[in-house]
């Protein structure tokens, strides 16, 4: 977006830090790719020198300590994070919430923004540790109806990832159907 | 003596209802919808109310007006769900958890109350008696729309002078059915199956427009008025303490309890598995 104009709808707002590892991100534009891609090239570097790849946690605490060092600088980075790993030595998947302060959170769901305040409690609600895939999925729906349906603006749709042991893939997820409001 | 008899009798078929001239003298018997208030002497009410008691843009105001709610109400095959939270804040303070959010206008209308404490509740009491009055005048309850549009009409009158209210009217009656609607401080007047009114409305919102349907039994209904007051009171930090619960129908609103929102927090997360954000155990 540049002040009301739509410059792109099918950007994608997200960056594989290795191969279990995917961050996504949102805030002041031109930070959000700087840091991101930044955060991508020195994982990558890691893995490379050390012919081994950073486990979630590993990765959560890197991004946090280079965005906390930045937030002391000249020039911070307004960024939001979100990263989702998978832990292949422990079998688990993680999620991290980081947010432009550099304040980190493992979490079961989370997000960003103004959908927060939409689809935290839906989540609360519907989601459990145990879940599959699919009802996964269905969550992702409700949350992505409640935003269509109650949020002003029109968010021209989502880009679906999914992390799991077999690495990181973009999901077809098919979102033209009208929410019809109560 | 004819001349008394005249004035006092009239022909039969005028004897149902007002002549001409009772109904203009009745007319003016009723009292202007706006009372007179004495405004301070200032040129902009609005701007100088803003400077003192607007906790947000002037942390320092010397005046804290109590704020910060979730309402909901939503209309049903079987009627008319309105829940509540009962905190009251004054800034960051919580000045109370046992705030009466549903006003009970008579025994088929009620209110709810978002925005300033203090506007909600005199201007809905003051609806309660325009309400008593038109039953008076006119020998039949008066209808939801009728209620709600003396509130809009009322806060219109005032607009830009600072009042400060979200509120919902719902009631039963035999001309309308189960109806409801929406009125702010702003002028706004809705009509509507579903509206969350305050700070909390979004986290309310989430949860209700999920499982929402007209087609709702009793219990479901109910359970979902609660759970979309809880889900409010666990994310928003300015709603809180007990649930107001009541079902509107025709003979009348029912209460469902006024219960404390901490069990049944970890009665559903216990229960359910809900909440999985929230730990049970200690470490």
């Amino acid at each position: 977006m540049r002040g009301a104009t739509i410059l792109k709808a099918t950007d994608d707002k997200t960056r594989e830090l290795n191969q279990h590892n995917l961050m996504a991100f949102s805030g002041e534009a031109g930070d959000t790719i700087q840091f991101a891609e930044y955060i991508q090239a020195n994982i990558r570097l890691y893995t490379m020198r050390n012919t081994t790849s950073l486990p979630p946690p590993a990765v959560s605490s890197f991004v946090r300590s280079e965005l906390s060092r930045a937030l002391r600088s000249r020039r911070p980075y307004t960024v939001n994070l979100l990263l989702g790993g998978y832990d292949t030595i422990t079998d688990t998947p993680a999620l991290y919430w980081i947010d432009y302060l550099a304040a980190l959170a493992k979490v079961p769901y989370a997000a960003h923004g103004y959908a927060q305040y939409y689809c935290l409690s839906i989540l609360d609600k519907h989601h459990h540790p145990d879940i599959g895939f699919e009802r996964g999925m269905e969550l992702l729906r409700m949350c992505t109806d409640e935003l269509k349906r109650r949020l002003p603006v029109d968010f021209k749709g989502v880009t679906v990832k999914v992390v799991t042991r077999e690495g990181i893939r973009e999901v077809e997820y098919v979102d033209d159907k009208p929410v019809k409001s109560a | 003596m004819d001349t008394l008899v005249a004035q006092y009798s009239r022909p039969s078929g005028q004897q149902e209802g007002y002549s001409q001239d009772e109904q203009q003298e009745l007319l003016q018997l009723t009292p202007p919808l706006s009372l007179k208030f004495a405004l301070p002497p200032i040129a902009q009410p609005s701007s100088w109310l803003r400077a003192m008691t607007d906790d947000y843009s002037n942390p320092n105001c010397p005046i804290k007006i109590a704020h910060g709610t979730t309402t909901l109400a939503f209309r049903f095959q079987g009627g008319i769900i309105v829940a509540t939270d009962s905190r009251a804040t004054a800034g960051n303070w919580i000045a109370s958890q046992t705030v009466k959010k549903v006003i009970e206008i008579n025994n088929c209308l009620l209110g709810t109350m978002a925005g300033g404490a203090a506007d909600c509740q005199y201007w809905l009491a003051y609806l309660g008696m325009q309400c008593r009055l038109h039953e008076l005048r006119h020998k039949r309850r008066i209808s939801v729309a009728a209620a709600s549009k003396i509130l809009a009409n009322l806060v219109y009158s005032y607009k830009g002078m600072g009042l400060s209210m979200g509120t919902m009217c719902a009631g039963v009656t035999p001309q309308e059915g189960p109806a409801l609607y929406y009125i702010d401080s702003d002028g706004t007047r809705l009509s509507g199956n579903l509206f969350c009114v305050g700070s909390g409305q979004t986290f309310a919102y989430g949860v209700l427009d999920a499982q929402y349907s007209y087609d709702l039994s009793e219990e479901d209904a109910l359970d979902l008025g609660r759970r979309s007051i809880l889900a409010a009171t666990h994310r928003d930090a300015y709603s809180g303490g007990y649930i107001n619960l009541y079902h509107v129908k025709e003979s009348g609103w029912v209460k469902h309890g006024f219960s404390d929102t901490n069990p049944i927090f970890w009665k559903t997360k216990l229960e359910k598995g809900e909440f999985s954000n929230v730990t049970s155990e200690l470490e």
